[in-house]
């Protein structure tokens, strides 16, 4: 995933028949850029500069303009992250129901700032704005699923279960 | 997540099937009488009736603008040469907001029969969803529920054996609050920055690639459906005459069962969070309440007597209903506090387009920052009230809106941190 030289290489999607698919939804290929990278991102982990270059080529733009709209979304990461995302929404409803220490627990159980990776590349922790789920807070999304109402100690659960 | 409501009063409509282990299934869903309303409009009158029955009832948008659906399609140039787009916005992100997802999870069908309707209304061949990146879940439920649309060919050419045809694409957003706001989803839509854009034009009129584009949240698609099949009629009984319907209110916070009610539009404040909500947590006493999501201006406990959930009753209270996102706080809930982690939210979201929002946010958590840790000085308080004035003007909603930035945003840092400085002044006072 974080291959030396990566940079250099060329990116070419797995499938090109699904690339063609996705541009055929759309009435013009700038609009495909988002679906797009959400598959690239799913290919490769995060978005490299060879894969701006590709998208750009496909969605016929300048790879500048990709890099600007990639920089814009918080879901699109331009470096590697840990196997597991660990999400922790800090948003006032999540707040009230006590969510407040639950991100110093991890980051202190895991060593490392929120926004970091563990060494192992296993964990990133991830300080979060509200996720929508407000009525099972305190939430802590991990990569795509959701974990309800949690504390400090099914926090110290959730990751020995992960690890 | 629940999703009912007292049956002895008011006979749920958005969420009467979500209590069934399939009710996302096309099969569920037409069990109970759904796509009925497709097949009515299909064989009826033409795209105009459609429009004149939905602005005969009076819905009202449930994304938070709470513009009328009606005039909004009428607002659609009928003799551009150009394709018309319907938008789905199912980017559902405002804080204390989760209603949207119930629908995408439980009810996909609904939606997508609303969306439909919709669609064939203001003559539109190809509809996006739009729902939020982080909605993976909900992403696959709306993806078999358009597969299975397409299969039983109540999507694509000759719908139900009618001339008319409709595709749906399903758009995953990337996490950006501002998406959720019409004009920074269809930047985002075009691949670009969800940066919203001046108005006029308006979406109606150049909208998703300069096209004739109606943007409609996934609950007033979701409304659609029962409007067509029981009248407009109907749909006005149902709560007050200028703003009626089946209304889903969110319940987060400080209360026993936190989750997603159905009631009718008007119902109480006080009814949601003592008899849907069970109470405040703990047995404590009741401090405060965003009736709107956080961009709703606060509400004090005394606030909130006699209080009806409806767009005028709250406007008269100088706040909003908004996305109908109550976010209730309990007696020991630092009001500074929780000033700060709105202002941090805004000053994480905030697109940076417009300068006295991108710099406002920061200077707002700055300040409250000081507060909350005891630094700060009696000068603070109005310099918080200066700032929230440079970014969205009057905070007087009789009034009008007074915005100083390109879309409602600034207006929706504005009137929350500022009604929580002037209506816990005192708690404010005390950390200095």
């Amino acid at each position: 995933m974080n291959e030396k030289g990566a940079n250099d290489q060329t990116f070419r999607f797995r499938n090109p028949s699904q690339v063609e698919n996705i541009l055929s939804q759309y009435p013009d290929r700038r609009s495909a850029l988002l679906p797009l990278l959400h598959m690239a991102t799913a290919e490769a982990g995060y978005i490299t500069q060879p894969i701006i270059n590709a998208v750009a080529r496909i969605v016929e733009a300048h790879p500048s303009e990709i890099m600007e709209t990639v920089s814009f979304y918080s879901m699109l990461h331009t470096a590697p992250k840990g196997e597991f995302i660990l999400q922790i929404c800090q948003t006032l409803p999540c707040s009230i129901r006590g969510a407040d220490n639950l991100v110093d627990h991890l980051c202190e159980r895991l060593s490392i700032q929120p926004g970091e990776t563990t060494k192992d590349g296993k964990f990133t922790v991830m300080k979060v704005e509200c996720l929508g789920a407000c009525d099972i807070a305190p939430l802590v999304q991990v990569n795509n699923d959701h974990h309800e109402k949690m504390t400090v100690e099914k926090l110290d659960k959730l990751l020995k279960s992960l690890s | 997540m629940t999703g009912h409501s007292d049956p002895a009063r008011f006979e749920p409509v958005l969420t009467r099937d979500v209590h069934l282990q399939d009710s996302h299934t096309l099969r569920t869903y037409v069990k109970g009488g759904g796509y009925a309303s497709l097949n009515k409009i299909l064989k009826g009158g033409g795209p105009d009736d459609v429009t004149q029955e939905i602005k005969a009832s009076n819905l009202r948008g449930r994304g938070g603008a709470g513009f009328p659906t009606g005039k909004k399609w009428e607002f659609v140039p009928k003799d551009s040469p150009k394709p018309k787009y319907l938008i789905c916005n199912a980017d559902e992100s405002e804080p204390g907001t989760f209603k949207d997802r119930l629908i995408m999870n439980k009810a996909p069908h609904r939606m997508l029969e609303g969306m439909i309707i919709a669609s064939y209304a203001i003559d539109c061949h190809k509809a996006f969803i739009y729902i939020r990146g982080e909605f993976y879940k909900e992403y696959k439920i709306l993806e078999g529920a358009v597969g299975e649309a397409y299969e039983a060919n109540l999507l694509g050419e000759n719908i139900s054996g009618s001339d008319y045809h409709l595709d749906v694409v399903i758009h995953r957003g990337a996490g950006a609050y501002i998406c959720g706001e019409e004009t920074g989803l269809l930047e985002s839509l075009e691949g670009k920055r969800g940066w919203p854009r001046i108005r006029p034009p308006f979406p109606a009129v150049a909208g998703y690639l300069a096209c004739p584009t109606v943007v409609q949240n996934v609950e007033t698609l979701a409304c659609l459906p029962d409007i067509i099949d029981r009248g407009s009629g109907w749909f006005k009984s149902i709560g007050p005459e200028q703003g009626p319907g089946p209304k889903l209110f969110c319940l987060s916070g400080s209360v026993n069962n936190p989750g997603v009610y159905e009631a009718p539009m008007g119902v109480p404040l006080s009814e949601l969070i003592y008899d849907f909500g069970g109470g405040i947590d703990g047995g404590k006493a009741l401090k405060a309440v965003l009736p709107g999501g956080v961009s709703s201006a606060v509400l004090t406990a005394e606030g909130i007597e006699g209080l009806n959930m409806d767009f005028e009753s709250l406007a008269a209270r100088h706040t909003i209903l908004g996305s109908a996102g109550i976010i209730v706080m309990d007696e020991s809930v630092n009001m500074v506090n929780a000033c700060l982690n709105l202002a941090r939210f805004f000053a994480q979201e905030s697109c940076g387009q417009c300068t006295p929002c991108r710099e406002g946010t920061v200077w707002l958590v700055q300040i409250l920052t000081r507060l909350f840790r005891g630094n700060a000085q009696r000068k603070d308080i109005d310099l918080i009230l200066d700032v929230t004035e440079n970014i969205g003007g009057l905070s007087d909603l009789s009034q009008g809106s007074y915005g100083k930035t390109l879309c409602p945003f600034g207006e929706a840092v504005a009137w929350p941190v500022r009604s929580f400085v002037e209506k816990f002044q005192d708690e404010f006072a005390a950390t200095f």
